[in-house]
Parts: C-alpha cells; sequence; structure tokens
C-alpha cells in the first residue's frame, strides 16, 4: 500500500479522460489520472503510482532511478505484483 | 566506512558522511526522529546508522498506517463480514493484522469473504461486477492513499453505484507529530519529514514546527543519500539555531515534493472527507482531529453511517512500551517485550506489527545482526 511505483504512460483514452494504461518492468495495467488533472502527463511521460492512482508526474531518470531504489529495498517483487493484482480493464486494455 | 561500496555514488557518500561527523558536536546528543515508515524501512535496510557517529540517534516515527490502526477497528470490519452479502476488500498489508482475536486472513480461513485488492478503484470494480454482494473497501493510509479512497468515492457517486461503501481509516500526519511534540517526555531535537505524504500536502502544513517548536524538518527522500543528505541539513540547521537563526522547512526532495503539494488530491481529499473530533492511534491513545471520516454529503457510501458498528475497543496489554519507543524514550531493544513476547511473528504492540514499524525493522536488522554475530565475524550475517 505504501510502495510508491513508477510506471510509464504507453496510453491515454480519448473517452474517459482520467484513465491511462501504463507499464511497469512489461506489465501494462491502467491506472487512473485524476488526481493529475492539473497538469495531465502524456503518452512516454512517467508518472509515480500509488495504489493504482497516478500522485505525481516524474522524469524518466526519476523513475529510472525510483525503480532501483525499490530494486535495492527488496520491494521490487512486491511493486510488480501490486501492478499485476489492479484489476484488467479487457474493454479498454485489449 | 564500511559498507559505502555497496552504494550508487560510494564518493559522494564517504563526503556527506564525513560531513555529518565535522557537524555534529561530540558533546550533545542528538535524536532525529523520521515521521515515515517508508525512511524507517529503508535506515535499516541500508544500515544507514552504522555510518552515523554514536551521537545522533535516529528515532522511529508514527508513519506506519498499518502499526498505528487500534486492533478494535479490524475487529469492526471482520464483524461486518457475518452479513452474508458483504464481500470486505483489504489491501495484502491488512491481512495478517491481529485482531482482538482474529486477523483478516484467519477469518477468510473461516470461510468469510474477504478479498486482497491492491486498488481501491478495484473495489469500486468490483461492486459493479457483483450487483447482488455490498462490498466494503477498508481504507487506510496517511494522505497519500486518502485522496485515490477520495476520487473513488467520487467516481462511484457519478456512476450511482449503491452497493459499495467505504470503511474510513485514513490518518493524517501532522496532529501526530503534534501529539509527540506535546508529550512531556519528548526527546526529539528535529525532524525528517515524510516524503509521498508531502507530494500531496506539500512543505507548508509543517511550517509551524519549525515556527512555533522551533525544530527543523527537513522533507526527504528514500535513497541512502537522500537521508544523509538531510541529517546533514538538519545539524546545519541545528547549529544555526545557536547562532541565532530560525528554524526552517526544508525540501531535500524536490525532485518529487513540490512547495504546495498536489492540489487536486487535497481538494479531492477535502470534497469527501471532514476530520473526526479525536481518534485513537495504537500505543498513542487519542488524538484530536487526526482521521478523516466520510462526509454527510458521501454518507450513502460510508460503511459507517450503512451499517451498525460496534466500535471495539482493544487495549494493547500495558507492558507494551509503544508510546515510549514512538516518543524515543525508549529504544525499541529497550522494551520489556521486545523479542520476548513481541516478535514480528507474534506482534503484541504495534510498532512489531508492519515491516515499516520501527520494532519490526530493528528486529529484522539490528536484533538478528546481534543474534549471528556471535558465530563469526560477519555482521551481515542475517538469515
Amino acid at each position: 500500500m505504501c510502495l510508491a511505483i513508477p510506471a510509464k504512460v504507453v496510453q491515454l483514452f480519448a473517452i474517459e479522460e482520467s484513465r491511462a494504461l501504463v507499464e511497469v518492468a512489461g506489465v501494462r495495467r491502467q491506472v487512473d489520472l485524476g488526481l493529475l488533472t492539473d497538469d495531465l502527463p502524456s503518452v512516454g511521460e512517467w508518472v509515480l503510482v500509488h495504489v493504482g492512482f497516478a500522485m505525481s508526474k516524474m522524469s524518466e531518470e526519476q523513475a529510472l532511478d525510483q525503480l532501483r531504489l525499490l530494486r535495492s529495498l527488496g520491494e521490487e517483487e512486491a511493486a510488480v505484483a501490486e501492478v499485476e493484482g489492479y484489476a484488467v480493464d479487457e474493454a479498454a486494455t485489449g | 566506512m564500511k559498507f559505502v561500496d555497496e552504494f550508487r555514488e560510494p564518493e559522494i557518500i564517504s563526503r556527506v558522511v564525513a560531513e555529518i561527523r565535522r557537524l555534529a558536536d561530540p558533546k550533545r546528543h542528538y535524536r532525529f526522529m523520521e515521521v515515515c515508515g517508508g525512511h524507517t524501512h529503508a535506515i535499516y535496510r541500508f544500515g544507514l546508522t552504522d555510518l552515523l557517529p554514536e551521537n545522533i540517534e535516529l528515532v522511529h516515527g508514527t508513519g506506519c498506517p498499518v502499526c498505528v490502526l487500534p486492533m478494535g477497528r479490524i475487529d469492526d470490519a471482520l464483524e461486518l463480514t457475518s452479513d452474508p452479502k458483504v464481500v470486505f476488500a483489504a489491501f495484502g498489508d491488512m491481512m495478517r493484522v491481529p485482531g482482538a482475536a482474529w486477523s483478516p486472513l484467519a477469518w477468510k480461513a473461516r470461510g468469510a469473504d474477504i478479498r486482497i485488492i491492491y486498488s481501491p478503484a478495484d473495489a469500486l470494480k468490483m461492486a459493479e461486477k457483483n450487483p447482488d454482494r455490498h462490498i466494503v473497501f477498508f481504507a487506510i493510509g496517511f494522505e497519500t492513499t486518502a485522496p485515490s479512497t477520495a476520487l473513488t468515492l467520487v467516481r462511484a457517486r457519478e456512476k450511482g453505484i449503491q452497493n459499495f461503501s467505504v470503511f474510513s481509516n485514513h490518518v493524517t500526519i501532522l496532529p501526530a507529530i503534534r501529539a509527540i511534540l506535546d508529550s512531556p517526555d519528548m526527546r526529539i531535537d528535529a525532524f525528517l519529514g515524510p516524503g509521498h505524504v508531502s507530494t500531496v500536502i506539500g512543505c507548508k502544513p509543517y511550517e509551524w514546527i519549525a515556527q512555533r517548536e522551533k525544530k527543523p524538518i527537513v522533507v526527504t527522500g528514500f535513497e541512502p543519500l537522500d537521508i544523509l543528505q538531510s541529517i546533514a541539513m538538519l545539524l546545519r540547521q541545528l547549529q544555526g539555531q545557536l547562532q541565532g537563526e530560525d528554524a526552517k522547512v526544508e525540501n531535500q526532495y524536490t525532485r518529487v515534493v513540490p512547495w504546495d503539494g498536489n492540489r487536486a488530491a487535497l481538494r479531492a481529499i477535502a470534497q469527501v472527507f471532514e476530520l473526526r473530533p479525536y481518534f485513537e492511534w495504537r500505543g498513542m491513545g487519542f488524538i484530536s482531529q487526526s482521521a478523516l471520516r466520510i462526509e454527510e454529503e458521501f454518507a450513502a457510501w460510508d460503511t459507517e453511517r450503512r451499517f451498525a458498528i460496534r466500535g471495539v475497543r482493544v487495549t494493547d496489554p500495558k507492558a507494551a512500551q509503544c508510546g515510549e519507543v514512538l516518543k524515543g524514550v525508549l529504544n525499541p531493544a529497550q522494551c520489556k517485550l521486545f523479542a520476548n513476547e513481541c516478535t514480528p511473528e507474534q506482534p503484541v504492540g504495534a510498532l512489531m506489527v508492519s515491516s515499516e514499524g520501527s520494532c519490526a525493522g530493528y528486529y529484522n536488522y539490528e536484533h538478528r545482526k546481534t543474534l549471528y554475530s556471535d558465530c563469526c565475524s560477519s555482521v551481515r550475517c542475517v538469515p
């Protein structure tokens, strides 16, 4: 729950503005962008995700730093398991 | 320096450690509290206390939401599952946390419908897919997770989903810091401010700590270098205070934390939640205006309004000295129960409950180290 997971935005949805498809270590899931409405990310940008919601934007360098930190804290597997655990939305992810 | 070689940028780390040793007055004992459980975990994991001079003590604070949740709230939640319509959805972190008699995991093994979810959005999705069930989301966390719960409630209302409610256990970090500062046996000199909570609330809400309480505070990242740099910044402030300078809030974690926080997230919290008059914190007792309940406007999605909640109170055993450890009066090993009756496998007190709790961290890294250091010369020998 307290994991901060860096994820790359790979797709934005035209119909549901507040959702995006992101990728973490090859796993693709949807996250909610509703907490970044003041400064929405574009495709290719990185966000920091907590419990399925993007909380802040970050540079690629910062994202890779954060991934490395999770690895050295022994939390990388838990982070990937969390992202894999986000429910798959068949309609939009496909 | 023993482990510096294992870090990235070992030269910079060595330089900061040398700076810390130069800044620390050998005649003085320093107690710095890291408020966030994530910092506690990083400090133990990276063995950072081994790099610090002996007169700098890191006191591990209140910032683990799982640890400070009173056991009675778990019992209250488990009771809800006696209604066959109810599905109890919780983060995995909660599953092993014991109530008075059962943990959610043990209760699930006895047949209750308890499911692990990773996002409140998924609990809402579960409600949409199971219209004949009622999904109770067990919400927990500081300002880092409260906005996500809030937004999920906004979405529930937008979609008109009726079979979903939130059992809010959200707490806020500032009243806990105030409670620590107000306690008569408090011995903290300065604070390492939380990283991810601050991405939401920003740095301004900490100003009273510097201005009124005259305690320096530095919002800190989670890398070894971040934590060490922040310790050096605190020492510099304390030195400046001797020359008549004012304590201040500094932001070491600027790459992630904006000074004003995340306004959209703060709006979501304000829209959905209001402060409870008081809330119990395990190990600390009742703290006024320290937790969030759901606003009247969202009453239809508030578990506490929709169901009869007994409000179970479970007191920790008197011998557990969690409060003293939290305030820095005792270190974990000085508690009478530490490693005897209270272990991560069988936690008695709050701080042993989660891996981010200070006693569990101390046990897993420091205590095991002393257990095994007798057998050979390697202090890094940890099972």
